[in-house]
């Protein structure tokens, strides 16, 4: 199994290149690995995966049902949500079939409520119900005054979409993936010969590329010579509230879309918050992951319309990411088999739905133009540590506890994460080189003190994990 | 379903409240006594204050010497002190589930007395805006890391605050090596004595912004700066490499509010009378979590109040509730914060906003009870306290008794 992040790359071609370890590209890397005679590198320019529009995300599982009928994202969000579903069973992803209810606040919207459960029942969402304002209260009494009605989608849920990343990955690299963390490309050429990816860390060659750059995916089709679209990032700043707020909300409460957008979300996450947001900002920088006091004053002014009570929680933390919107709506993945390149561009919020989805279509395009990897194997399952308050954390695991004590040795305590979830997470198959990776994967000091208790003992276990035995024994 | 142990007393967490009160229950023969502490170690936030002004007078001790003799007095007595071990959940109205390395444990008390603390509010739940850098830090987790685990820190500090606890930080930022930029706050002045203050400023030379607001962290991976803006509307960057948000406490109210006790709406603790009852008969609070946060030396002396009121408890006392107990802005809160006539322990209070001699007025449905003159000012942050010799004038069938401040 190889995961590297410094040093030169192997300079044996690859069979496949898939540049961007975001949610698409490992899924991607995943896809190819059931193809037992490829050679597969996932290049990502970040020290982890899921590090660019993946993590900014909503954490929703969609249906698909206000995709534009017809559109290539209408179909993998629809074929990707069933798969994804299984997936996240099989894996031990967190998943919360919690439905959505897409609130109108005035007349307006009430109107616009038939239509959008027409457009549902064309994306083959079928079991959506209009509720009247009795309905809708009696389902979310925390609810704001004054909406008239509302939308039904049992089939929305929430799931943990790092945990969803990570698997992916996992998998991918325990079946035989490079994955080349810290390697950002620079430029590609294609003479002939296979692709030669000029990366921080030296040259790599592939005879094919997909692009899944994410953010970055207009400036790689640039280097390939096509100008099919252009990336500009749409900044989402979002505020996790306290778990106590869990109790206000029980839906994916969603605005009715208007020309101005999809609006402002408030839903619980499987972790057993409240997330609210999130903004959408267009800017220029790519590198823009602030939030800012503006965006933050909108959230919560937004947030008491729709519950106000969500305003006397505290808040437990606010992050802010780039979702890669393009001048398209609908996904921009397109086949070059001139130059053995399938581009993977456009991909919004849905892609984590639609990610599994996605990679059977771009693995598709790929053997379309004459990628070969003999036929597709099972791949092992991967057996996720659960991040979700809707299953049994392992210090809640009577046997658990008994068989390993570690998992009884709470560190985190808002959290409840113990020191055996973060041994493991430390010796994993894809282990986090920084602590906001070691959070990721555990939940260690994601909580509501965010780290006031215990911040400077998961330093310490991760310091002594890092520097090894010697600092062990000093 | 794990078998449910009984005990007489379960006090939960193990700082000085939680020991004291433990102390002197095991030695006036409560019974089994056994205190759960979630850390490694027992002693609670002055484990971690390598800072004088604990003790008494007459020994005066560090926060680490403070709470090893609050641990030893503990276990001298009698009662269990067990580290490593979480309260989760209630599973009765005075039965915890527990879990440690030994296991999930269930454990029914004939009285509770949480002792949960309290923690610094967060950057994040400050609203501070900006990019998620390392490089930010609590006093609580500053502290930890640098006396607790040696770890080193950045080299140049700016602190939010200016009140004890961010001159403690200041200390601690010093004590690893780095320097201490600015100490930064929106108020128009300290909050903490003014021998503090000037020896921090003509020491260590460490200037004092106030009116100043932090508006912006900077950086990407690590810190880079932080933008604050002065109340005339000039901003600065202030280039920096770690950022200590201190102070802004709030209680550690999380197994209170999972059991449905009421929270007082001003300290958001459990509201307590004055034998520290809450809510629900049988458990008891004492420390920081009633108010965030008052002395080591003040959740203390609470302790071994609360351990009276516990035996009464245990002798087959009363749960009298009180009347409610409110204050007025400026005032901020109260604590107790509900009054029966037979108290007799001093409120603590807190203001808003800087008070000058202050006058302190009580009454209940319009009758004045009593009049307090202060010849020191409240200061915001900072302990103001009322006597209670007033409550006996008290009805304990009329409404809520105000308190405002004139």
């Amino acid at each position: 199994m190889t995961v590297t992040a410094h040093g030169p790359l192997p300079p044996v071609p690859y069979d496949v290149a898939v540049v961007g370890a975001g949610v698409v590209g490992c899924a991607i890397a995943r896809e190819l690995a059931r193809r037992p005679g490829l050679r597969i590198a996932l290049v990502e320019a970040q020290d982890d995966v899921g590090q660019g529009t993946s993590k900014a995300n909503t954490a929703i599982l969609h249906t698909g049902f206000d995709a534009v009928p017809g559109s290539l994202e209408a179909r993998l969000v629809r074929e990707g949500s069933r798969a994804l579903a299984a997936y996240a069973a099989e894996s031990g992803i967190p998943v919360e079939p919690v439905g959505a209810l897409l609130v109108a606040w005035d007349e307006e919207q009430r109107a616009a409520l038939p239509r959008l459960a027409e457009k549902a029942e064309r994306n083959e969402c079928h079991d959506t119900r209009i509720l009247g304002p009795a309905d809708l209260y009696a389902r979310e009494p925390r609810l704001g005054p004054g909406a008239l009605g509302a939308l039904h989608v049992p089939g929305e849920s929430i799931i943990c979409p790092w945990t969803t990343t990570l698997a992916y990955a996992t998998q991918a690299v325990r079946h035989g993936v490079d994955l080349h963390l810290n390697t950002p490309v620079t430029g590609v050429s294609h003479t002939g010969g296979p692709h030669r990816l000029t990366t921080g860390r030296g040259t790599l060659t592939a005879r094919h590329l997909v692009n899944a750059a994410g953010l970055h995916a207009d400036a790689l089709d640039r280097h390939l010579g096509h100008q099919d679209f252009t990336v500009t990032p749409r900044r989402g700043q979002l505020i996790v509230y306290d778990k106590f707020a869990r109790d206000l909300v029980r839906h994916i409460l969603l605005p009715v879309p208007t020309a101005l957008g999809k609006g402002v979300l408030v839903a619980p996450t499987v972790y057993g918050n409240v997330l609210l947001g999130p903004t959408a900002e267009d800017l220029d920088d790519k590198s823009a992951t602030g939030s800012t006091a503006g965006g933050l004053a909108l959230l919560r002014e937004k947030g008491r319309r729709i519950l106000p009570a969500l305003d006397d929680e505290e808040v437990t933390a606010v992050y802010a990411g780039l979702r890669a919107a393009t001048e398209h709506d609908d996904y921009a993945v397109a086949a070059h088999p001139g130059q053995a390149c399938v581009t993977v561009g456009g991909i919004r919020s849905t892609g984590l739905t639609a990610s599994l989805a996605l990679a059977a279509h771009v693995t598709g395009l790929l053997e379309d133009m004459g990628l070969d990897g003999g036929p597709a194997r099972e791949l092992e399952p991967v057996r996720m540590p659960n991040l979700g308050e809707a299953f049994p954390r392992p210090c809640r695991q009577p046997e658990l506890v008994a068989a390993d004590p570690e998992y009884g040795t709470l560190v985190c305590h808002c959290e409840r994460v113990s020191r055996g979830e973060i041994r493991d997470a430390l010796a994993g198959t894809v282990p986090p080189r920084t602590l906001d990776g070691l959070r990721r994967r555990t939940r260690v000091r994601a909580g509501r003190c965010q780290g006031f208790h215990c911040g400077a003992a998961v330093r310490d276990l991760w310091e002594r994990h890092r520097h090894g035995p010697q600092e062990a024994r000093a | 379903m794990t078998p449910v142990r009984e005990v007489d007393v379960l006090l939960v967490g193990a700082g000085p409240g939680g020991l004291a009160a433990a102390a002197r229950l095991a030695a006036a023969g409560a019974g089994r006594v056994e205190v759960l502490e979630r850390e490694q170690r027992a002693g609670g936030v002055p484990r971690h204050c390598a800072h004088g002004g604990f003790g008494t007078w007459l020994h005066p001790l560090t926060g680490p010497a403070h709470a090893r003799l609050l641990t030893d007095a503990a276990e001298r007595s009698g009662a269990a002190v067990r580290t490593g071990v979480t309260a989760l959940d209630w599973t009765g109205p005075l039965e915890l589930a527990t879990v440690s390395p030994a296991g999930p444990e269930t454990i029914a008390a004939r009285a509770v007395v949480l002792a949960t603390g309290a923690r610094e509010r967060p950057r994040a739940a400050r609203l501070v805006p900006g990019t998620r850098p390392a490089g930010v830090y609590t006093t609580g987790e500053l502290q930890q890391a640098v006396h607790l685990y040696g770890q080193r820190i950045g080299t140049r500090a700016v602190i939010v605050g200016a009140e004890d606890v961010s001159y403690a930080a200041a200390g601690t930022v010093r004590a690893a090596g780095a320097e201490v930029v600015a100490l930064v706050t929106e108020a128009p002045r300290a909050q903490t004595a003014a021998v503090r203050a000037a020896d921090a400023r003509l020491r260590h030379r460490v200037p004092l912004l106030t009116g100043t607001t932090v508006t912006e962290l900077l950086g990407h991976g690590r810190l880079s700066g932080v933008r604050v803006r002065r109340r005339d509307g000039r901003t600065a960057v202030l280039a920096c490499d770690t950022v200590v948000f201190t102070g802004d406490f709030v209680p550690d109210q999380e197994l209170a509010r999972r059991g449905g006790i009421a929270l007082d709406a001003g300290t958001r603790g459990p509201a307590v009378d004055g034998a520290l009852r809450t809510s629900r008969p049988g458990v008891f609070a004492v420390g920081s979590v009633l108010h965030p946060v008052e002395s080591a030396g003040t959740a203390a002396r609470e302790g071994a109040h609360a351990a009276a009121a516990v035996r009464r408890w245990l002798a087959g006392g009363e749960w009298p509730g009180g009347v409610g107990l409110l204050v007025e802005p400026p005032l901020r809160w109260i604590a107790p914060n509900r009054v029966a006539p037979g108290d007799h322990r001093p409120f603590v209070l807190r203001t808003t906003a800087l008070l000058l001699r202050p006058v302190l007025h009580v009454t209940q449905d319009g009758r004045p009870l009593h009049r307090e003159r202060h010849v020191s000012a409240a200061v915001p942050n900072r302990t103001l306290t009322l006597s209670a010799r007033w409550t006996g004038r008290v009805d304990p069938e009329g409404g809520p008794v105000r308190v405002s401040a004139a």
